[in-house]
């Protein structure tokens, strides 16, 4: 069996959900190869030629991979795919935009967000927004998966894989960049962050969220939120916290004005620790939560600033 | 420009599931169900756009058992023209409704099909990839704003860390994120005309292709359960509690 992983990469770093979708990839067994696609990669190709066990990172180095677009990304990977017995990209809005295109390309299913690995051709992944785990076998001969990074440990860096250029060049007359804003934050990214601090309804509106900061900046956090303060309007949606948005799964994740919606639970209720502030003690997210503290967050938030 | 929408039959999205207790499935028996709320969404842009008159016709289509003709009559409800319902029984994942869907959309000859962006029952995300793949056109997913301009459409799509803008070359696939719109509600009056309006019904084997999913299900069981928190009575038991017995702060 080879795997092909596809790299995760942002500004010119490789992206460190890379680690735990080549740790998914060990899981399954055999030769593991990774794919940088973009457009001057050469720095990110090295650093994914370091992670552990990797046999080789191949690289497409070419304008038209730029951004990852689906349409040049997934003919690329297609074109690979005949080498290989699985392809595995984590499930960020790139893998889930690429891989599901490579598989019907292929005319084989897709699996998406797997947690677990039981065999080489079965795999687990939650359904109904996390309500239930489903096990599921794949009859196809190959295997395109997407990974739930928080569902796998990354892996070290002490490899050194070798590294070789990719000649194919998907042509895409179909598709072009336009432009790109991304959020400004010098927080570490929500879906790699130690602990996790977000605000819900209950915050009562965007500058209030700024009542999180002090407590972040103290425990090195990121910030999130429920969909109900993102639809409100009070935060940006890339911080959002759910089957809609990020899933995360934290050491610590304090839900302060979040009553605990499915769709919110689904997002963080493989944290660690759990802490709810809430003045709702009937709140749902008291009945998932380790540490409950039913108080007006107005009031505990400057209080829990201070004690930290 | 004919518009095409995918819908699909979900379980309301504010049901507590239940998975049976031989573990084969989650039990759907006296469930309420609905249109997937992604779908809905889909939906309102598609009778936005003829309201903008960039539309001119909407064609609403599902693949799924009788009881999904419900669903249809919803979207016609809103404004859909006429639908289109794929019957069947089988057990149909994203590659089967995206084969069906490509035929569709080789029939119809639509200049945009809108679909959701996920199914909240099996939290895929790969419909509208997968049919952009078998169609051969450029996918436009998690989108946030929709603009037509004469042959292209500017697809704002939200991102990890942002938004990013494609312009596509049309006809293409779009999947609709939850900001794309808010979707309004049906009325009355508009629930008894969508009564009248066509809707067609084929099966897979018409359109000539294999629907049931390759993917075997083996098991579905509850996620692990949470141990049962405790409640504490202040900031600084709280504090307390997460340096010494969780030991998660320092």
């Amino acid at each position: 069996m080879s795997i092909l992983v596809l790299a995760e990469h942002h500004d010119g770093a490789l992206a460190g959900a890379t680690a735990h979708v080549v740790a998914a990839a060990q899981a399954i067994g055999g030769d593991i190869d990774v794919l940088v696609a973009g457009e001057n990669v050469g720095a990110i190709a090295e650093a994914a030629a370091k992670l552990d066990g990797v046999s080789k990172v191949r690289v497409a180095d070419n304008a038209a991979y730029a951004h990852l677009l689906a349409e040049p990304t997934a003919a690329l990977i297609a074109e690979l795919a005949g080498d290989y017995s699985h392809v595995l990209a984590c499930a960020s809005t790139t893998g889930k935009n690429v891989l599901p295109r490579v598989a019907a390309l292929k005319d084989v299913a897709q699996i998406s967000e797997i947690i677990a690995v039981e065999s080489a051709d079965t795999f687990k992944r939650p359904i109904y927004a996390g309500n239930a785990i489903a096990t599921v076998q794949s009859e196809d001969a190959l295997k395109v998966i997407t990974v739930r990074t928080t569902g796998f440990d990354a892996v070290g860096e002490g490899g050194s894989a070798a590294v070789e250029a990719v000649d194919f060049v998907a042509d895409n007359a179909q598709s072009t960049f336009v432009k790109e804003e991304l959020a400004q934050s010098d927080r570490p990214e929500l879906g790699a962050a130690k602990v996790v601090i977000s605000g819900g309804r209950g915050m009562g509106n965007g500058d209030n969220f700024k009542l999180l900061d002090g407590i972040a900046d103290k425990l090195g956090a990121a910030i999130g939120a429920s969909r109900a303060a993102v639809d409100a309007g009070f935060v940006p949606n890339d911080m959002q916290v759910g089957q809609t948005g990020k899933i995360v799964a934290p050491d610590l994740y304090i839900a302060v004005g979040i009553s605990g919606a499915i769709q919110h639970l689904a997002g963080m209720k493989d944290s660690k620790v759990i802490v709810a502030i809430n003045k709702d003690e009937e709140a749902p997210i008291f009945q998932v939560a380790d540490y409950g503290l039913v108080a007006d967050l107005f009031e505990a938030l400057p209080e829990l600033e201070q004690k930290l | 420009m004919k518009v095409l929408v995918a819908v699909k039959r979900v379980i309301d999205y504010n049901v507590k599931i239940r998975v049976k207790p031989d573990n084969s499935d989650v039990d759907l028996t006296n469930v309420k169900m609905a249109m997937n709320p992604f779908c809905e969404i889909a939906v309102e842009e598609a009778v936005r756009l003829k309201e903008r008159g960039v539309a001119t016709e909407i064609v609403a289509v599902t693949v799924g058992p009788k009881a999904a003709q419900e669903q249809l009559r919803t979207a016609l409800a809103l404004g859909a023209d006429r639908a289109i319902h794929v019957e069947t029984d089988e057990r149909v994942e994203s590659l089967g409704a995206a084969k069906a869907l490509a035929k569709l959309v080789e029939e119809e000859q639509p200049g945009l099909v809108i679909l959701g962006k996920q199914a909240i029952d099996t939290d895929n995300n790969q419909t509208g990839q997968m049919l952009a793949a078998l169609t051969g056109l450029p996918q436009g997913t998690f989108a946030s704003e929709v603009v037509i301009d004469n042959d292209k459409a500017q697809v704002t799509r939200e991102i990890d860390g942002g938004l990013q803008t494609v312009e596509l070359s049309l006809p293409a696939i779009v999947t609709t994120d939850l900001r794309l719109n808010e979707p309004r509600y049906a009325k009355l009056p508009d629930i008894m005309k969508a009564k009248k309006k066509p809707m067609d019904v084929k099966s897979p084997a018409e359109l000539g292709v294999e629907v049931a999913s390759k993917v075997k299900l083996l098991r579905v069981e509850p996620p692990a359960e949470r141990q049962g928190g405790v409640k504490v009575g202040s900031v600084d038991e709280l504090v307390d509690k997460l340096k010494n017995e969780a030991k998660v702060i320092s």
